[in-house]
């Protein structure tokens, strides 16, 4: 915390230091300036940069960077003028702000927020990204083609998707959130929306950028301009640049982008990665993502729609214990040498999850992997194939190998109920397809398919707490229960929040609470949160993180009341809500009578070809 | 894990069909082949469902099963509906590796799709043992006959080349689909079929992947494979 308070010091000091050197031509932000680069508009910037002549000097002062620590951001007062500006636009009369409880408290920062850092910055960002592409046509990139003649060459519109926008539209530009993917060459890998060569000019523009920085020795991580936060992500030789108009935490859009990244190294593992970039530096990665983007495309709409990725835990469907224990049981009998992983899913959400006990003994199995493979699930075609056999990485297991994913879905042709086995031996399609045999036989004599039907996620009104519409809540490992998935559980989004919009509001209210309490600079163990149309309260603990979101009109005792009613109905409730103890086989080539619960399997680390993997 | 061979027919205990005769199943691998995009999953759905839908991106390999009935025998096509992207290359051989059919799909509307046809050609011919496995290649999208970019003798000619059979398919209308596969059924049978121990009896519960295994090296780990 020190470390922080004086690292936050001396940013501020340089920025003091910093005179706004030119005037603020109005209205310019990072979007409007990467696609004015990026089309015929373009001298008109140039010009204007002519005229800006920031010189290098000045440059880690709007930039928000950092060399050393990467938890360790700058964002601190950055982030307060969003706050300020949060609190402005929301609403005049009930916003207020009541920290009960912080572990630091330096509000002073709060008021650190000036309209000329803002708009510096993003004058800032136009004047490098145009010196940057001065700095491109310079040195001639080959092959360089104008995006206006590209856009013109569309195919045809009735197939019209995302790829195919114009990216010199308004259209484009209004999107909440961009992300971009690129190797250090400057290629284009990825973009969400437009095809990745109408912006690969701008793309260059980025990679200039990022390699502006590195040439001081520092690292870019994030520009902020009046309505764009830009962050960027450095993971070996890509770059994943995001460009939101979300109001997202800076640290929040890097972990959406690691998301991205970790969901490419799921294709093609990180080791192949950097040696096919080792080997042949301006390489079109896009060649090995063809088809894929759609996986990356589902993959970033989850992320702005399912709160699992923000809170990095996985949700399961709440299930008696008694179905999900007998669940499990199949799966535990069900098992063919080699299999790691044996997991059911219903509607995107886990229904158990059975795990060789050997490879969990010294790696868990992260949330994010598991959120890999149930977007993985969702871009497949199992539902049409019946049978899926495919190599996948876990990146957070192990970045460099494969694990083979069976995929199939036991109730055709409704598809809710997928099948997920892992199995690290390639070979090994027929066992594996045979274990799904047994396990669609076993949950036909237990009539489980259609219990499971019957199986929906609860209703906020089920707790009995009045006022309360909707709540998250994470409960952290206990010492019991060491090694087990991390899981959150949560009601239905009901009325008032049964429109996209009205979800996504409230997600986005979430969100901000969270960066709040995740603040690197000022982490807050509770948040009071009087909105305009709702209350929100969130409080994390040594035990648990929980976010409840209030009728407006609540008060603050009530909702403390609340809240330890709904402890108290979770604590009641968690057989059925969470996944308590994971259960676990051996497929080690003497299999022993796997025990209930998978608490008390005998010391048995038999060298099975999985050692390899951890 | 020991037995090498399939089980020796007549062996096997032998299924009535609905006349009374007794009707030997026979499981016959068939992998299809080509780039991104030709059709493969299209014509798969038309094989096993004789429906179109559009479809995404295969991931992986997708399996699909449809047996064809013929005047002497019943034939359990096993289909491998492997993904045309590149980064999947690695891996596919895995799935033709002891196909008893291979159909090597391009589009007839696009050329780079038919030189793509060629390169799997190469890669399987470095694999197939004469004889054992037959090979077709399959123009798809017959069905854009305005944009074609591959003409029929083209097509033809490669095959008559190369010795494989040629045939030109819509899975978008159905078009020569199920002529396809009654010609793939007939001609595995005629090759492979009569060989003893060519193709395997297919039993209600296969017992695992006694046939497969052994013609690889069993890797366990899952480290030594990589694109």
């Amino acid at each position: 915390m020190e470390r922080d308070n004086h690292q936050e010091g001396e940013a501020q000091g340089v920025k003091i230091s910093d005179p706004p050197s030119v005037n603020n031509p109005p209205g310019d932000n990072l979007a409007t300036s990467l696609s004015l680069l990026g089309n015929h508009m373009f001298p008109d910037v140039a010009e204007r940069n002519d005229g800006a002549s920031i010189s290098k000097e000045e440059t880690p002062v709007s930039l928000c960077s950092d060399v050393t620590a990467e938890q360790q951001s700058l964002d601190a007062e950055l982030h307060s003028n969003q706050v300020t500006k949060l609190e402005t636009e929301e609403t005049e009369n009930s916003e207020c702000f009541n920290d009960v409880c912080t572990q630091q408290s330096d509000g002073g920062s709060e008021g650190a927020a000036t309209d000329n850092d803002q708009s510096d910055s993003g004058e800032f960002v136009v004047t490098m990204l145009a010196k940057a592409k001065l700095e491109e046509q310079g040195i001639g990139v080959k092959g360089r083609s104008s995006p206006l003649l590209e856009a013109g060459t569309q195919e045809s519109p009735a197939f019209m998707s995302h790829r195919d926008e114009d990216v010199t539209a308004e259209s484009w530009r209004q999107h909440r959130k961009h992300v971009f993917v690129l190797s250090e060459a400057g290629k284009p890998i990825y973009s969400r929306y437009g095809s990745e060569e109408a912006l690969s000019s701008t793309m260059g523009v980025m990679m200039a950028l990022v390699s502006f920085v590195q040439s001081g020795d520092n690292i870019i991580r994030s520009v902020y301009s009046e309505e764009h936060t830009v962050v960027f992500l450095q993971k070996g030789p890509l770059v994943l640049v995001c460009v939101s108009s979300s109001r997202q935490s800076e640290r929040q859009l890097r972990g959406e982008l690691l998301y991205v990244y970790y969901q490419i190294i799921s294709m093609l593992t990180q080791a192949s990665i950097s040696r096919i970039f080792e080997h042949k530096k301006n390489y079109d990665l896009r060649r090995l993502l063809a088809g894929s983007e759609k996986i990356l495309d589902g993959l970033l709409n989850l992320v702005d729609s399912d709160p699992s990725f923000l809170l990095a835990a996985v949700h399961c469907l709440p299930l008696a214990s008694s179905l999900r224990d007998s669940l499990s049981q199949i799966l535990q009998k069900a098992i063919t040498p080699n299999l790691v992983f044996s997991i059911l899913i219903a509607n995107n959400q886990l229904l158990t999850i059975v795990q060789e006990k050997t490879v969990i003994e010294d790696t868990r199995l992260e949330p994010a992997d598991v959120h890999l493979l149930l977007n993985l699930i969702g871009a497949s075609s199992a539902f049409q194939a019946g049978e899926i056999w495919t190599p996948i990485c876990l990146p957070l297991f192990n970045p460099d190998c494969y694990f083979y994913a069976y995929i199939s879905y036991l109730d055709p042709p409704e598809c809710t109920v997928c099948l997920l086995l892992l199995s690290t031996d390639k070979e090994a399609f027929y066992a594996v397809a045979e274990c799904k045999r047994k396990i669609e036989e076993a949950m036909v004599a237990q009539n489980s398919l259609s219990l499971i039907a019957k199986v929906q996620s609860y209703s906020v009104s089920q707790v009995g707490v009045s006022d309360l519409r909707h709540f998250m809540y994470k409960p952290f490992d206990v010492p019991d229960n060491y090694r087990q998935l991390t899981q959150f559980t949560s009601p239905e989004m009901e009325a008032p929040y049964s429109s996209e919009e009205e979800k996504m509001r409230l997600l986005d209210l979430y969100r901000y609470m969270h960066s709040r309490i995740h603040s690197t600079s000022r982490p807050l163990k509770l948040i009071y949160h009087v909105a305009e149309r709702e209350t929100l309260l969130a409080w994390v603990t040594s035990k648990f993180e929980l976010y409840t979101c209030f009728s407006p009109l609540v008060t603050k005792a009530c909702a403390i009341t609340a809240i330890t009613k709904l402890l108290r109905w979770i604590k009641k409730e968690e057989d059925r809500l969470f996944i308590r103890y994971p259960p676990k086989y051996s497929t080690t080539p003497n299999p022993s009578k796997s025990s209930r619960g998978g608490k008390s399997d005998q010391q048995d680390a038999t060298d099975n070809g999985f050692l390899s993997l951890l | 894990m020991g037995e090498n061979l399939p089980r020796v027919p007549g062996g096997a205990r032998l299924r009535c069909d609905t006349l009374g005769r007794p009707v030997q199943t026979l499981r016959v691998k068939m992998v299809l082949l080509g780039g991104s995009g030709v059709g493969k999953s299209t014509l798969a759905q038309r094989f096993v469902k004789d429906e179109f839908r559009m479809t995404t991106p295969t991931v992986g390999c997708a399996y699909l099963t449809r047996v064809v009935h013929l005047s002497n025998v019943s034939l359990r096509f096993e289909i491998w509906d492997t993904a045309g992207q590149e980064k999947y290359h690695s891996v596919t051989p895995l799935y033709y590796r002891g196909a008893h059919a291979a159909l090597l799909v391009y589009d007839i509307s696009k050329r780079e799709t038919f030189i793509r046809a060629q390169v799997w050609l190469k890669e399987l011919e470095k694999h197939y043992i004469e004889g054992s496995t037959v090979v077709w290649l399959v123009g798809n999208k017959g069905d854009l006959e305005e944009d074609r970019q591959v003409s029929v003798q083209e097509g033809q000619g490669l095959a008559n080349d190369r010795g494989l059979f040629f045939i030109e398919t819509s899975a978008l209308s159905g078009d020569q689909v199920s002529n396809l596969l009654i010609d793939v059924a007939h001609r595995v049978y005629e090759c492979t079929g009569a060989q003893q121990g060519g193709l395997s009896e297919w039993q209600e519960a296969p017992l695992g992947d006694l046939h497969h295994r052994d013609t690889s090296s069993l890797m366990t780990s899952c480290c030594k494979v990589g694109p």
